[in-house]
């Protein structure tokens, strides 16, 4: 019995010894891997900064107005004016269904219906 | 273990033979057995001891190594700390209102030499001068050589440059990181933003400290890490701003002037929505300031804080407003305006010696600018009350806005203020002020009469300061303001739709010996809009204007700031997201009768 029960505790031992190998090993892989990441999210984040000057470099409004400049012919585009302003009586909206005529089903032959 | 009896049969009969007590054997049986016990407990104590003094000396030898080892090591950040929030030591970025990006950082590198490293110190000196051409070739070589171990030569380099610089491929050029501040949107606001240079440097990083403007006020909130590098907005709308700017500009061009000045104020909240001063300049590569000359002329100087003016008959609304405020006139009393009016040794004139008078309303003094007119109300007002209004409206101090110029431009105040005082300052001459001045007292009165403090932060709360008139008097000088846009001399800043109400103001520039330029103005209109419900002011300041398109030139406001400033309005309303006031439409043809 207590030879079985040493052998028992050698056993465990051994084991809990090579659980903590592995658990250090995947640890430090853990670590790395953080920080790995940190550095990836800090690059990120640099790079973040560095797209929203760029951003609002290239959106300044000097630059906008050159390029409406440029491109007028094809888009048109001109300074908001005061008579831009609508009313919401000036504005179409689709009419409630029931005001709506029936539609005529596509097959029916007009001059079929005259008598 | 065998044991040993206590009486041993054996050796009691032989005592008892000789004749001995046998109990003495016992007790030294006994006595031996105690010792045996003894010794055999002593052992074990002293292996216990042993052994827990094995376990100290083993535990502080940890301990020691440990703290040994801790303290030779290198410092490393700790890896498992949770990754929340980390410290962001970068300098805030500076948004407009709408979160568009005014300031932010961008990484570059420094390039700085190891001349003790230098492989070839000749050839990097001429490669160097050729990438950098800021840099003379045999300065760099005698820097090179004469036995340092350290020197800068550039604080940022473009990738670009840092890539020519690689290729040089001396390891006696190093490079540092470097935060650098930019302003992508350039010229635009730049008096606002300032500037921004380098600190305390060091090989690994720079401070990064404002120089001016907003920058160099805020200087101490942008860097405290505590705030985590969230973005300062600030009450500047880029779009009005970029709007008022090219407006601007145009009309410095058209009227001749040599500067010019305009600020766009939210009247609610002290809000400055655009602050504009020309000649401007990029804060990316802001211009030294001028060594000779008047610093006035330098791009740098921002003629709508600091540039103190006289600003002429802007004044005369709150001369009129306070006499309201105090009960003295209403808009329709008739002042005394005949011209020229006397006053001991002096002769106070209207503009081009017309006279106005005898009598004109205090309306028509407004409409008409009648610097007699003025002069009168300041009279009935008192040179104690006078003063007293203009303090509670902000003209003896600077003015709070967060920019590090605007506690240096005080106003410039009369040193004994008599009776002409009054009358002088009633029409706005004897008394300089900045533009940001005379926007806070208009602002004060489009908003009912309680005082605005402007601001350039960014807050949705409107602003309640203390009451400096009644509504009603600042009712009623609106309204006046709206009759010199309609039958007044601003006749040209109409704009359909916004109800423009405003003031002209022209004065003649003071000649640095004593005395005024007849040739040289300052031109301001200051207005408001819409007339029915104020929202907005803008003050637009013309430095030295003339127009020339009619026979003769024209020096007045009403020909220089007013169409500017109605322009401004034409554009910028819009964009602030004002619905112009709409004409009732003709009535049709058929009329409804009723029988």
């Amino acid at each position: 019995m207590r030879a079985v029960l040493h052998a028992l505790c050698f056993l465990a031992v051994i084991g809990l010894g090579f659980w903590a190998y592995r658990e250090n090993y995947a640890t430090q892989a853990a670590l790395r891997d953080l920080s790995d990441l940190e550095d990836e999210i800090a690059g990120l984040r640099d790079a973040l900064s560095v797209q929203r000057a760029e951003w609002a470099y290239l959106n300044r409004p000097d630059r906008l107005r050159e390029l409406a400049t440029v491109n007028f012919d094809r888009l048109g585009l001109l300074p908001l004016e005061p008579e831009q302003f609508g009313q919401t009586d000036q504005v179409a909206f689709p009419l409630p269904p029931e005001l709506l005529l029936p539609e005529i089903a596509p097959d029916a032959n007009p001059e079929e219906q005259i008598p | 273990m065998t044991r040993t009896p206590l009486r041993p049969l054996a050796r009691i009969l032989s005592a008892r033979e000789r004749g001995e007590n046998p109990d003495s054997i016992e007790r030294e049986n006994i006595r031996l057995r105690q010792e045996k016990v003894r010794d055999r407990a002593r052992a074990r104590a002293e292996g216990r001891l042993l052994l827990l003094g094995a376990a100290f000396v083993i535990a502080f030898a940890m301990i020691g190594g440990r703290m040994g080892l801790l303290a030779a090591s290198e410092p490393v950040e700790p890896r498992t700390a949770d990754v929340g929030v980390p410290i962001n030591a970068g300098r805030a970025d500076l948004t407009d209102r709408n979160g568009r990006v005014l300031a932010t950082n961008l990484l570059t590198h420094s390039l700085y030499a190891n001349p003790k490293v230098m492989v070839d110190p000749a050839r990097v000196a001429h490669e160097l001068a050729a990438i950098l051409p800021d840099e003379d070739e045999k300065l760099l070589l005698n820097r090179f050589t004469d036995g340092r171990s350290f020197l800068w030569i550039k604080r940022k380099l473009s990738p670009e440059q840092m890539q020519a610089v690689h290729d040089i491929g001396d390891p006696g050029l190093l490079f540092g990181p470097r935060e650098m501040r930019i302003y992508p949107n350039g010229r635009l606001a730049a008096h606002v933003l300032g500037g921004a240079s380098f600190g305390a440097e060091g090989v690994h990083s720079a401070e990064v400290i404002g120089t001016a403007g907003i920058e160099k006020a805020l200087d101490a909130q942008l860097r405290d890490p505590a705030n985590e590098g969230r973005p300062v907005a600030l009450s500047i709308d880029l779009t009005v701003q970029a709007a008022t700017q090219e407006v601007l500009e145009t009309g410095m061009k058209m009227m001749n002037a040599k500067g010019a000045a305009a600020i766009l104020m939210d009247v609610h909240t002290g809000e400055i929505l655009s602050l504009v001063s020309l000649p401007d300049f990029d804060p990316n590569d802001r211009p030294q300031p001028l060594l000779s000359g008047d610093p006035g002329d330098s791009p740098l100087f921002n003629r709508a804080v600091q540039g103190v003016y006289e600003l002429g008959s802007t004044f005369k609304i709150l001369v009129a407003a306070q006499a309201m405020d105090l009960g003295l006139v209403n808009p329709e009393s008739m002042i005394d305006a005949n011209a020229p009016m006397v006053w001991g040794k002096f002769k106070i004139k209207e503009f081009e010696n017309h006279n106005y008078g005898p009598l004109l309303s205090v309306t028509d003094v407004i409409a008409k600018s009648s610097n007699v007119g003025a002069a009168h109300l300041g009279l009935m007002i008192g040179q104690d009350r006078q003063q007293a209004f203009l303090k509670a409206l902000g003209f003896f101090d600077p003015t709070p806005v967060e920019l590090i110029e605007a506690p240096g431009a005080k106003p410039l105040l009369p040193a004994r203020w008599s009776e002409i005082t009054t009358i002088t300052v009633s029409y706005g001459h004897g008394l300089s002020a900045s533009p940001m001045h005379l926007a806070a007292a208009y602002a004060t009165i489009a908003n009912g009469g309680t005082l605005v403090r402007p601001t350039l932060l960014h807050s949705d709360r409107p602003e309640h300061g203390p009451r400096v008139m009644s509504e009603q008097s600042a009712h009623d000088a609106v309204l006046m303001l709206r009759q010199v846009v309609t039958r007044g001399t601003a006749s040209l800043g109409d704009v359909p739709g916004y109800e423009v109400a405003g003031k002209t103001g022209t004065a003649d520039k003071p000649r640095p010996g004593g005395g005024y330029f007849h040739d040289k103005v300052i031109n301001t209109f200051a207005s408001t809009f819409p007339a029915s419900d104020p929202k907005y002011v803008l003050i637009v300041t013309l430095d030295e204007p003339v127009e020339t398109s009619g026979t003769a030139p024209r020096r007045t406001a009403g020909w220089t700031s007013v169409p500017v400033a109605a322009e401004i309005i034409r554009r910028t309303a819009p964009l602030l997201g004002l619905r112009p006031a709409i004409e009732p439409p003709p009535s049709d043809a058929v009329t409804l009768a009723r029988n």
